[in-house]
């Protein structure tokens, strides 16, 4: 892996001027193969990861279970493209099994989601059904636990 | 009554450690950050951490046999065999033990008599000296020097030798320095071992922290199995220092005298951590892969930081320590420079002479904690170190 894209990914703070200072290189270097990667599509950007919880982020999100008609040509690319335009659409995948594509949808209210998978998604022509889970809470996000462990106050400071 | 009468006179002559002094202040700055601690800040992976709870769950809350499971020690003898090659028999040549700190203690009582002459090098771990002194033994420390990157130098061993000298200490990758030592300086000190007749202990705790070649143990030399004790444990590669677990492998006359020490003074190894370290062995190494990755490349940053900052820091090839110098840029001892910089800059590191007298106008500054805390210690520090070296000019100009 790209050594800049495997240090944005480890520090909580990824501004060039941080991200020059750990990598040894100038910030404009920095800045610029930031650009390139942007450019090419590697690095999309980057989004705050808070723990719902602390941050009193009330946002309710659901896991949807679609079931969609293939096409002739495209199979399901068309249907599962349409679907991941929508803005309350936070991700959406093509899956193996049971149903098609998992999306997962936010939106800041239990009812808004609900209005949204039962007139929009649920309607679209070639949506054959869905099933709607909706998140109660999370305990791992991208990797980082959502509890305290690691927190040690007792951890001595210094040590042999 | 005189208290300090009551105290055994080999015990009132230890020197209080220099880590201990340092601890009592920055445990009461909860703000500070620390780069002392001696200690991954990566917490045990989880699967070694769930095979100890499976463990208790399933009620194994015993003694063990006092050398250890043997599922353990079958488990050391192959993972020693496949990464240092030496093969060890799991039924005598094993030996479980709390911690290779534990291992130390035992390894030198088990050999000295009253005035037998220990060599090691130094700086080198704060146990060592201490822990020959409790023996009744004599350290005969041999200096590795900053002009060679603290590397070994077999030459200064075969000149330090006297009479009397029984065991040769060794300690690769060293802690606080990070030095290694590659196989013609082992090869020529295996060779001095053999010519003395020493015993070798070698604690290899941070042998998988070794970053520049592979590391090679004194023990897989021709000739030196039969004379070494083997130290390894679990804390520094596997994260697992709360577990207290580690090992001493060697010849089966030298871990029967260990164990009948370790039986009356420790019974055996708790047996939690035992089952953890079977898991660790078994399916630990990708894990402990991801974390030496991960100290290289934050190794590679401070120390640059370092250097950028004017104070001199060779590369430490193993470990998790940086071992720069301060005093020769800034003028301040190495203990006047790490409580300054606690005081003012709020960055915690250790004075190099906690580890002996040879750490003179060093400090040990550990960068086993996230980037993000060693970009804002090496600012702070980067800023300190400027504003004493202008001190400096200031004060040389109005004298």
């Amino acid at each position: 892996m790209n050594d800049l894209i495997s240090t944005i990914q480890e520090t909580a703070d990824p501004n060039p001027e941080v991200l020059a200072k750990i990598l040894g290189r100038s910030i404009e270097e920095v800045e610029s193969e930031i650009q390139s990667l942007r450019t090419n599509g590697s690095l999309l950007g980057w989004v705050p990861l808070l723990n719902p919880t602390k941050a009193e982020n009330n946002e309710v999100r659901s896991v949807i279970e679609v079931k969609i008609s293939p096409e002739r040509e495209g199979g399901f690319d068309r249907l599962a493209h349409r679907i991941s335009k929508f803005e309350e659409v936070e991700a959406c995948h093509l899956m193996s099994g049971a149903y098609d594509l998992l999306v997962i949808v936010k939106g800041k209210t239990l009812h808004s989601v609900a209005s949204f998978v039962s007139e929009r998604l649920a309607t679209i022509d070639g949506v054959l059904s869905t099933a709607t889970h909706f998140l109660l809470r999370s305990y791992k996000e991208h990797g980082h636990l959502l509890s305290d462990e690691g927190e040690n106050p007792e951890k001595p400071a210094v040590s042999a | 009554m005189n208290p300090e009468d009551y105290i055994a006179e080999h015990v009132r002559g230890l020197p209080r450690s220099g880590i201990r002094d340092f601890f009592a202040i920055v445990s009461e700055m909860p703000q500070a950050i620390s780069l002392g601690i001696g200690e991954p800040d990566f917490i045990t992976p989880w699967k070694i951490r769930e095979s100890s709870i499976f463990a208790l769950e399933r009620g194994k809350t015993s003694y063990t046999d006092n050398r250890g499971l043997l599922s353990l020690r079958k488990e050391i003898s192959a993972y020693v065999e496949k990464h240092f090659g030496p093969g060890y028999d799991p039924k005598s040549e094993v030996l479980v033990t709390v911690g290779v700190s534990e291992a130390i203690d035992i390894a030198l009582r088990a050999l000295i008599n009253p005035g037998d002459k220990v060599l090691y090098h130094e700086p080198c771990y704060v146990s060592y000296a201490p822990s020959i002194a409790l023996a009744f033994g004599e350290a005969i420390p041999v200096a590795t020097n900053p002009e060679s990157s603290f590397a070994l130098d077999p030459e200064a061993f075969e000149k330090a030798w006297q009479p009397g000298c029984k065991i040769l200490m060794l300690n690769f990758p060293t802690n606080p320095t990070g030095g290694t030592a590659d196989r013609e300086r082992l090869e020529r000190l295996a060779k001095f071992a053999v010519e003395k007749d020493l015993i070798v202990i070698s604690d290899e705790i941070y042998a998988e922290l070794t970053y520049e070649g592979e590391h090679l143990s004194i023990a897989a030399l021709p000739g030196m199995q039969e004379r070494t004790i083997f130290l390894h444990g679990f804390s520094k590669a596997f994260a697992m220092t709360g577990f207290r677990v580690g090992f001493a492998c060697g010849p089966d006359w030298l871990i029967e005298a260990m164990m009948k020490i370790h039986q009356y003074c420790m019974m055996c190894a708790p047996i939690l951590s035992q089952e953890a370290a079977i898991e660790a062995l078994r399916n630990g190494s990708e894990e402990v892969a991801k974390m030496r990755d991960q100290y290289a490349k934050r190794r590679d940053f401070v120390v640059r930081r370092f250097n950028e900052m004017g104070l001199d820091c060779h590369l430490p090839r193993g470990s998790f320590y940086a071992f720069p110098a301060v005093s020769n840029s800034t003028g301040l001892d190495e203990v006047e420079f790490c409580h300054r910089l606690l005081r003012e800059a709020e960055v915690a590191v250790v004075p190099g002479t906690a580890f002996g007298p040879h750490g003179k106008g060093h400090i040990r500054a550990s960068f086993s904690t996230s980037y993000d805390k060693l970009v804002e210690a090496t600012n702070r520090m980067e800023r300190f170190a400027d504003q004493v070296r202008a001190e400096g000019q200031s004060f040389s100009a109005a004298g």
